[in-house]
């Protein structure tokens, strides 16, 4: 689970870092995602470097989804009996989040793939450029589209909060001494995913970058 | 102070078991939770009615005998109180309580609020100790111990393996008591030698048992009467890990 | 009640010779068993606390067949969890002078010279190994920062040598010692029967030969067979229905035991713990202890004038009572367990006891947390006051503490010899259980010790002796078959009465009594009421006893029922034994054994002797007397002016 997640959070962290070319320009965000699929191009076939990128994600999403099944069915195993009263004395906010929180996080997957990359949802159609659909999609008048990537990318960063903290704890790297700054660490590495993946979409719904 | 309680009742493990509701008057509010169940106890015995069975012994917080869940939280809200110690000052005249016994599969319900924990004892018996025979050991002095190592091993062998965690941990884990004896025996010298052998079997037998995975919700040391910290479930990790690895 | 004397006993196991080598004797003359018969022995081990877990345990490893009982879920709840303080030792690691021969010196001394020479110095040798093996299983004792191993002195000796980890001394040993048991359950040399209650031991051919125990989850009465039993199963302080005893703690197993023949020596020596939270109504189930060493910065004092109810703070200086700095200037508020408890009493008797009903006395730490601060107080006592505040919702900062003596430890028990085997032959009796090694009265931290001792180093050799002429084939089936008769038709009995009060009632009563009568001090007449009024109240309580429900389930009311049948015929014996025993000594106060001052006045002439008592079914009590001679330590009148 810990290092499936870590995985995706890394990927997470690059992705984030490409979508703010969007910032420079069309064509530097363009070229980002031309250089995904051309790198290393000489020495291996087109798209091999995103191909790779691809599949240990993909491997790692499905294991981390098989994993997060596995682990609810073995909690609903343990506790057959409900309680008629329980509170929580942690919050309860982390096992909401992870399981529903996890849940919204891979129905939005599906939907964005469809939506920027195979373009099926999109109003710009599969065979566009990267730049095009995505400031297509984020058109002020798809306001609602920009709402659905904001609630999910706010279902990520709190997924990540309680998720960056909780791996280091899986792996057995925290301790009493480290919890301050792991809590921490998580909650910023969270916030800056955030509001850097929130940025290009608003942005271009708020008609900064056309 | 006058109370109504909702009690789980449960003739025994066959039985499916319901929620049955009692008054009780003139409760003082000096006396423990557990007197004021023997006060309603006495009653039911005399009414010809089976009085509550609840799991007590040394009504000083040291045994781990005693465990209920109090609205809603094991050993009730009172912090770092086991029940025998929780007291009835903390409750408000005219008050509803909820009473249940810890819920998971590997704590079949006895009867009432008695729940068989013997899935603890197969945890220890799998290497929740150093392998010692009595008479052979050097003299205490031969190994000395940092006393900051001494401290954090005393804080987790502070667990008195009540089971509050597996009630309160939403994954039904015995992870906190299991890290915490792990944790003891960790960060003694004496431990090492069997250090990774022992997480293994006792991480293995725990999953064995039919306990929950630990997702780090830390509701565990939230409701813990001893306040096992949560890095011990960490360094549990991190030997079971190695162990693994090897 | 009347008794009859019969033959002085002699216990003749410990050899002759310098007392330094009787034990090394003792060890080589006990024979071996070969290792391929271990295997082929049974042992039963009734108790799972410091003496019972750790005889279990060592048993299996030396290859015994052993079975465990416990009445709790699980053995490491055993009432030795409890104790807070410390276990003593003498490593002399501070190199402040203490030695075998001191520890050994002081634990007669304390006893009040009833206890055997041979045995306590016994005790105080094996107390070096003790530590050496707790610290080998990881318990994790209180370290210096040079990593070495702390201590701290107790209970009035003057040399630092009690071991202890914070306030959970008995904790953490009890834990190393369950899990060396849970080690042998996991090879297999040890069976676990939890949630078992003895309810008798079967004798074939006069040897101990099992136990009938009762399955608390079903009902079933179990038959267990053996070629030795071991009872391990603690003591008896809830007799008084409120003592620091956990709630389970009973005399069933060893009264049982005692009725088929095993004696009773000292019944009426029961410690009294001077620093007990107080009763604070009726419904008080238990009396919860706090640690004796709050007597190192507390100040105990009670108002000069009786009745006098104002909020302790507005009390001045000139108008209170330190008592015990006024009589004892010498010792001050660190006099022994029993002066402390006894003079509590006598100012609570006088009218000036403070709290509900008057009985309590303050600890006050005003003059501490002016002293050294409140944080060097909290940083020292910091657990303890926040368990006061947990239960009397009470700042003892801001506050004096309110305390009183409480029943805590009984050194009465069956009668043993040097190799810890009592009258019926095959049957051994460890650690709180047999009257051995504390006489009159027991020391701080010296029961820990001695409940490992017994179960870790002396059980495993003398049983093996005993254990080298068996296996003693089949057991009789009409003995095994009589005594589950007898457990059965018992419990048939009080579900049978269906009466109008419930066996807490009644405990609570005889409690009561016993306090009354047989407390902290005791008289001629005092005891003459009780053994007058403890069978009336024995008869109602067979008469109209209400126990609810059936055999055939979980029945705390049942379990408790058969609990305070018990106490009842021990209650009986107990207040006959102090009775018989006109002098004071230890824990053991007669009022009209008193010198001048009031301080207790042994009588060596008539009383330096253990009482053992026979059971006679029908007849009287049977008193066997075993002489004390003091060969080492010369006998003196303990005196703390
Ligand atoms: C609050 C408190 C603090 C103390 N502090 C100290 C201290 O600091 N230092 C010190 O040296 N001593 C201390 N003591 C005394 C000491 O703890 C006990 O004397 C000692 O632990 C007794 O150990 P044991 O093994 O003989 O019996 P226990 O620990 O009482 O064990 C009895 C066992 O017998 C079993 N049992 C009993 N009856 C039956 C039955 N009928 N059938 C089956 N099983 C049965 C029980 O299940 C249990 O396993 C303290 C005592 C108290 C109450
Ligand atoms: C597909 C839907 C997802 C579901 C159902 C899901 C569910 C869960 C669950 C139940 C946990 C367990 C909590 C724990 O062990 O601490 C978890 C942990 C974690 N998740 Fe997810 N998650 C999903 C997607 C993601 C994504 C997309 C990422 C990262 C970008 C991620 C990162 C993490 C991390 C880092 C952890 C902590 C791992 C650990 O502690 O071992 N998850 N997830
Ligand atoms: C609002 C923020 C986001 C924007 C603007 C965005 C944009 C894009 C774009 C434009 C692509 C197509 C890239 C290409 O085809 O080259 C893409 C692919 C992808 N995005 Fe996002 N994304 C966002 C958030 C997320 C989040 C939160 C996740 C994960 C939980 C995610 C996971 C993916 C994945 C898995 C791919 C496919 C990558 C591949 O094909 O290799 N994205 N994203
Ligand atoms: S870890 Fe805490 S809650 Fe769990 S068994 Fe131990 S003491 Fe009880
Ligand atoms: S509550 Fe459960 S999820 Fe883990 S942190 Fe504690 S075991
Ligand atoms: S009864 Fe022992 S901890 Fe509550």
């Amino acid at each position: 689970m810990a290092v499936t997640g870590a995985v995706m959070v890394l990927f997470l962290v690059g992705h984030m870092l490409g979508n703010l070319k969007i910032f420079i320009s069309r064509d530097s965000f363009n070229d980002y995602a031309t250089a995904l699929r051309t790198l290393l191009e000489p020495l291996a076939p087109y798209r091999t470097l995103l191909t790779i990128v691809e599949v240990v994600l993909a491997v790692s999403v499905v294991l981390h989804i098989w994993a997060a099944i596995s682990l609810s069915r073995r909690a609903h195993a343990a506790r057959p009996v409900k309680y008629a009263a329980k509170k929580s004395q942690a919050g309860g906010y982390a096992t909401h989040i992870m399981r529903y929180g996890g849940v919204t996080i891979v129905l939005f997957l599906v939907w964005h793939l469809l939506d920027l990359t195979f373009g099926v949802v999109n109003p710009k159609g599969p065979v566009s450029t990267p730049a095009d659909r995505m400031i297509a999609g984020f058109d002020p008048s798809r306001w609602w589209m920009t709402l659905i990537y904001l609630v999910a990318v706010v279902m990520v960063g709190l997924h990540l909060r309680h998720g960056i903290w909780s791996a280091f704890q899986t792996l057995g790297w925290a301790n009493r001494n480290r919890y301050k700054a792991l809590r921490t660490g998580a909650a910023l590495v969270s916030a800056v995913l955030v509001i850097g993946f929130l940025a290009p979409p608003l942005a271009i719904t708020f008609g900064v970058v056309k | 102070m006058n109370l109504t309680l909702k009690v789980w009742r449960q003739s025994g493990p066959s039985d499916s078991g319901r929620m049955v509701k009692y008054r009780v008057e003139e409760v003082s509010p000096d006396m423990s939770f557990l007197e004021m169940l023997d006060v309603l106890n006495e009653r039911l015995i005399l009414e010809g009615d089976d009085p509550i069975a609840f799991d007590h012994d040394c009504r000083e917080g040291i045994c781990g005998m005693c465990g209920m869940v109090i609205n809603g939280v094991a050993h009730g809200e009172q912090v770092a109180t086991t029940t025998c110690q929780l007291h009835m000052r903390h409750f408000e005249d005219g008050a509803t309580i909820t009473i249940e016994p810890w819920r998971a599969a590997p704590f079949p319900v006895v009867k009432d609020l008695v729940v068989d924990r013997s899935a603890f004892d197969r945890i220890i018996q799998a290497g929740g100790f150093v392998s010692v025979p009595a008479g052979s050991a050097p003299d205490a002095h031969s190994l000395p111990v940092r006393k900051e190592d001494a401290d954090s091993a005393f804080d987790a062998a502070t667990c008195i393996g009540c089971g509050a965690c597996v009630a309160a941990c939403p994954n039904g884990s015995a992870s906190l008591f299991t890290a915490a004896k792990i944790t003891h025996l960790s960060l003694l010298p004496q431990g090492q030698p069997e250090r990774l052998s022992r997480a293994k079997a006792m991480v293995d037998q725990m999953d064995a048992e039919g306990f929950g995975g630990c997702t780090n919700t830390g509701e565990c040391t939230a409701v813990c009467p001893k306040g096992i910290p949560l890095d011990t479930i960490a360094q549990m990790n991190s030997d079971y890990l190695k162990a693994n690895a090897k | 009640m009347k008794y009859a004397e019969g033959s002085p006993i002699q216990d003749t196991k410990a050899p002759e010779g310098p007392i330094e080598d009787r034990w090394e004797k003792r060890k080589f003359a006990a024979k071996l068993v070969n290792p391929a018969n271990k295997r082929k022995l049974n042992v039963i081990v009734v108790g799972t606390g410091l003496a019972g877990g750790s005889a279990a345990a060592t048993l299996g490893e030396l290859g015994y067949n052993v079975k465990s009982f416990c009445y709790q879920d699980t053995p490491r709840r055993a009432h030795s969890i409890a104790a807070q303080g410390g276990i003593n030792a003498a490593k002399n690691y501070r190199g402040d002078g203490d030695s075998v021969y001191r520890l050994f010196y002081d634990t007669v001394k304390g006893g009040d010279f009833r206890s055997r020479e041979s045995n306590v110095y016994r005790l105080a040798q094996v107390s070096v190994n003790i530590i050496d093996q707790a610290v080998a299983q990881g318990v994790p004792f209180a370290r210096e920062y040079g990593g070495l191993l702390d201590t701290r002195s107790f209970g009035g000796a003057q040399v630092s040598r009690t071991f202890y980890a914070r306030g959970q001394t008995g904790q953490q040993l009890l834990l190393g010692a369950y899990q060396a048991l849970e080690r042998q359950v996991a090879a297999g040399t040890v069976e676990m029967f939890t949630r078992h209650e003895m309810l008798d031991l079967i004798i074939d051919n006069g040897r101990a030969r099992g136990v009938i125990v009762r399955d608390m989850v079903t009902g079933e009465i179990e038959r267990h067979v053996a070629d030795a039993v071991v009872l391990a199963t603690g003591g008896y302080g809830n007799v008084f229905f409120l003592s620091t005893n956990a709630k389970g703690c009973n005399t069933t197993a060893i009264w049982r035991a005692h009725e088929r023949g095993a004696y009773f020596a000292n019944p009426c020596y029961t410690q009294i713990h001077p620093t007990c939270i107080p009763v604070s109504g009726e419904y008080q189930s238990k009396l919860t202890l706090m640690s004796e060493s709050l007597r190192n910065d507390g100040r105990v004092w009670v108002p000069l004038r009786k009745g006098d109810d104002r909020l302790p703070g507005d009390i001045p200086d000139d108008e209170r009572d330190y008592y015990l700095e006024r009589i004892y200037p010498a010792f001050g508020n660190l006099v022994p367990r029993d002066i402390a408890s006894r003079a509590a009493k006598n100012v609570c008797d006088e009218g000036r006891g403070v709290g509900p009903g008057g009985l309590g006395v303050y600890l006050d730490f005003r003059d501490a947390i002016g002293r050294l601060g409140r944080d060097a107080v909290e940083k020292k006592y910091g657990n303890l006051f926040e368990m006061y505040e947990r239960i009397t919702g009470e700042n003892p900062y801001d506050q004096p503490m309110r305390i009183y003596p409480a029943v805590h430890y009984t050194m009465g028990g069956l009668w043993v010899d040097y190799d810890l085997q009592s009258t019926i032959p095959g049957l051994f009796v460890i650690g709180e259980a047999n009257f051995s090694d504390h006489g009159a009265n027991r020391l701080g931290a010296s029961a820990l010790m001695q409940g490992l001792a017994d179960g870790y180093f002396v059980l495993p050799t003398t049983l093996g002796d005993y254990l080298a002429a068996g296996p003693f084939g089949e057991v009789n089936e009409e003995a095994v078959a009589e005594a589950e008769a007898k457990v059965t038709s018992r419990i048939e009995r009080l579900l049978a009465v269906n009466g109008t009060r419930t066996p807490d009632s009644f405990h609570r009563e005889l409690g009561r009594l016993m306090w009354d009568y047989c407390g902290m001090e005791r008289t001629e007449e005092s005891l003459r009421k009780a053994l007058e009024r403890i069978p009336e109240l024995r008869a109602e309580f067979w008469a109209n006893v209400k126990v609810s429900g059936a055999n055939e389930e979980l029945n705390q009311v049942l379990e408790k029922a058969g609990r305070v049948a018990d106490f009842f015929d021990l209650a009986e014996l107990m207040c006959l034994d102090a009775l018989v025993r006109s002098e004071s000594c230890g824990g053991h106060f007669r009022a009209e054994s008193q010198d001048a001052d009031g301080e207790a006045l042994r009588d060596d002439e008539h009383f330096a002797h253990v009482s053992a008592w026979e059971h006679s079914p029908e007849g009287e009590p049977v008193l066997h007397k075993e002489p004390l001679e003091y060969d080492y330590v010369k006998m003196s009148q303990r005196s703390y002016k």
